[in-house]
């Protein structure tokens, strides 16, 4: 009885990357040989055998893939020396072979053997090329992106939030709001394009309000499911004990419905991603949406897979940091739910 | 168990209050039918003293204490506590319910502070805090998280937080209902000490006649639902009592009859 439950010690984040199939890092790595292997490969492809058309950046690309080789040589020769770079390195070992695999073959099918439309499919170092000469336009567009979902996502996130408890809190409000939201809800923001382009002084603002229209929906209803479901016993447990209405709502409800606001706010972020784009591409002259459209204004493809793959990974590292943020604040919850 | 021994001085400025129920009739609405729930309840309790209301399930001995709480009220009838009628919740009169129900986003420390915090008079008051969570046995697991606790554990911070308001009247709705056996039988000295300590009224619901003879002063049986009182049982045994205690006993058939449950023994 004086015990903390035994199940529950020893579980941490780590633990699934130990029980992965990779080697436990003990001896030499041989999978991790292979993908060093792999990667001299890629680089030896690129060297040696001659481009249908000339491109440059290929002796750059070949350098990356032998520094990648050499990075995976080191970490299989060092064992966990490098402690959790290493883990992770390990754990990836199958995907850093099939990466090489994947890199390889696009090398060949576009820049060697050139089986692919020539100006639709770009080479690998046709996009490298775009990373070392157009960075600084890039690095704009990411910053000015993420300005204007920032500022989109904190209004609708907070609308969303306070509709939601409202709703979620006050049946008078619930009975007001509610077929409202029903009906306007369910309306993707983009179709407010055309009208908030004209409605709103500038095309800024007008992106603003559509990003924030398409974060608030899913806000407000998951909020509102969140205070709707909470445990009836804690509103009972906080009143005998004193509990005002503004302590119930505030200390009760809202932490309690926290896990369902976490889940409103990826939602969101997944909506809002999709306004953000539409909004530069066909309102504001700024942001990725907008690089896109330029570079197929000029039939830039190598720049629009750039683009692409840079905003894969600003989405990518957005949603990692709300996974990051909702850990911290629900580390509550660890071992009552896992993910 | 650990927190037998000591006396922190949590809630013993406390005297118990006095309870008289008049007349009292419940019913609630299901589907438009009205469902008579209590009867006719008529008692009264000393200043205190510790009382068991032992019935079958689903007789409405619960709902009493709801009624007792302030939480519901009675459709007719008096519900006086210290002369006054009851109304709202109020810190002096509280509720342990039988799902410890803590607050999973607190620590043992927060949940324990809930009610002074609620109250706004905890920056005064954090001492009492500290007292309270020793006072069950829990000193060291202030910042456990209730996921982290066992079932005794978890209904320790839950009497915990009751006690650290300083109650006059304690309403314990099978406290120790959902905990193994073993446990429970712990739980149940450790309930009479702490009642004993604090010099409080203290209203127990329960369905287990042992733990009803075994820990109050007087047991109270009700009927099946329209509740009414069927018997009022006088436990004249002092404390510390003897589970194997012949007059112990004699007492459970005696309440096994009064609950159609003679054949039983």
């Amino acid at each position: 009885m004086t015990s903390i439950d035994p199940s529950l010690s020893g579980r941490d984040e780590t633990s699934a990357v130990e029980e992965a199939p990779a080697q436990r890092g003990t001896g030499i790595w041989v999978l991790g040989l292979a993908a060093a292997a792999s990667w001299v490969g890629v680089a030896a492809l690129i060297e040696l055998w001659p481009e249908i058309i000339p491109q440059p950046y290929g002796r750059e690309l070949a350098i990356i893939s032998l520094v990648i080789a050499l990075g995976l040589v080191i970490v299989a020769a060092t064992g966990r020396l490098f402690g959790v770079a290493a883990i992770t390195t390990r754990y990836y070992g199958p995907w850093f072979v099939a990466a090489a695999i994947v890199v390889g073959g696009w090398e060949i099918v576009t820049a060697k053997a050139g089986l692919l439309p020539v100006p639709f499919f770009s080479s690998p170092q046709s996009i490298l090329e775009v990373f070392f000469d157009d960075w600084g336009r890039l690095g704009i567009s990411v910053w000015y992106s993420v300005l204007l979902l920032a500022k989109g996502y904190f209004f609708g996130a907070a609308a969303g939030f306070v509709t939601g408890v409202t709703i979620g809190w006050s049946r008078a409000a619930s009975y007001w709001v509610h077929p409202l939201l029903r009906l306007i809800g369910p309306l993707p923001a983009t179709a407010w394009l055309p009208l908030a382009f004209f409605i709103f002084p500038t095309s800024g603002s007008a992106s603003v309000f559509l990003i924030a229209l398409a974060t608030a929906f899913p806000m407000t209803i998951l909020t509102w499911s969140g205070i709707a479901s909470v445990n009836r016993d804690y509103y009972d447990i906080a009143r005998t004990l004193g509990a005002k209405p503004s302590f119930l709502i505030l200390k009760v409800a809202i932490p309690a419905a926290l896990p369902h606001v976490f889940v409103g706010l990826f939602m969101g972020l997944g909506t809002s991603f999709a306004v953000l784009v539409v909004a530069e591409m066909l309102g504001v002259k700024a942001g990725l949406g907008w690089y896109l459209q330029w570079a197929q204004g000029w039939a830039a493809y190598a720049n629009m897979y750039a683009a692409l793959l840079v905003m894969a990974l600003m989405c990518s590292s957005l949603i990692t940091i709300l996974f990051r943020v909702r850990d911290w604040t629900l580390s509550w919850q660890k071992g009552l739910v896992r993910w | 168990m650990v927190a037998l021994a000591t006396n922190t001085g949590v809630a013993s400025a406390a005297a118990g209050q006095k309870i008289d129920i008049q007349s009292v009739f419940h019913q609630f609405e299901l589907e438009g039918e009205p469902l008579p729930v209590l009867d006719g309840i008529d008692f009264s309790v000393e200043p205190g003293s510790f009382v068991a209301l032992l019935g079958p399930s689903g007789c409405g001995k619960s709902t009493l204490l709801r009624l007792l709480a302030g939480l519901d009220h009675p459709t007719k009838g008096d519900l006086k506590v210290d002369g006054e009628n009851v109304g709202d919740p109020d810190p002096s009169r509280i509720m342990v319910f039988q799902d410890p129900t803590l607050f999973p986003w607190r620590t043992v420390w927060d949940n324990v502070s809930l009610g002074l915090e609620a109250r706004g008079i905890l920056k005064k008051s954090r001492q009492r805090v500290d007292d309270a969570i020793q006072l069950v046995g829990l000193d060291g697991f202030d910042k456990a998280y209730p996921h982290q606790l066992s079932g005794g554990m978890a209904q320790r911070v839950a009497l915990a937080r009751a006690l650290v308001n300083e109650p006059r009247l304690l309403l314990l709705d099978e406290p120790l209902g959902k905990l193994d056996s073993l446990t429970r039988l712990t739980m149940q000295t450790e309930l009479v000490g702490l009642w004993q300590r604090a010099g409080l009224t203290a209203v127990l619901v329960t369905h287990d006649v042992e733990e009803a003879l075994f820990l109050t002063q007087r047991v109270l049986i009700f009927g099946p639902r329209p509740a009414r009182i069927v018997a009022d049982l006088k436990v004249d045994l002092p404390y510390p009592r003897h589970r194997g205690d012949p007059r112990l006993a004699e007492l459970r058939r005696e309440a096994l009859g009064h609950l159609g449950l003679a054949a039983t023994w």
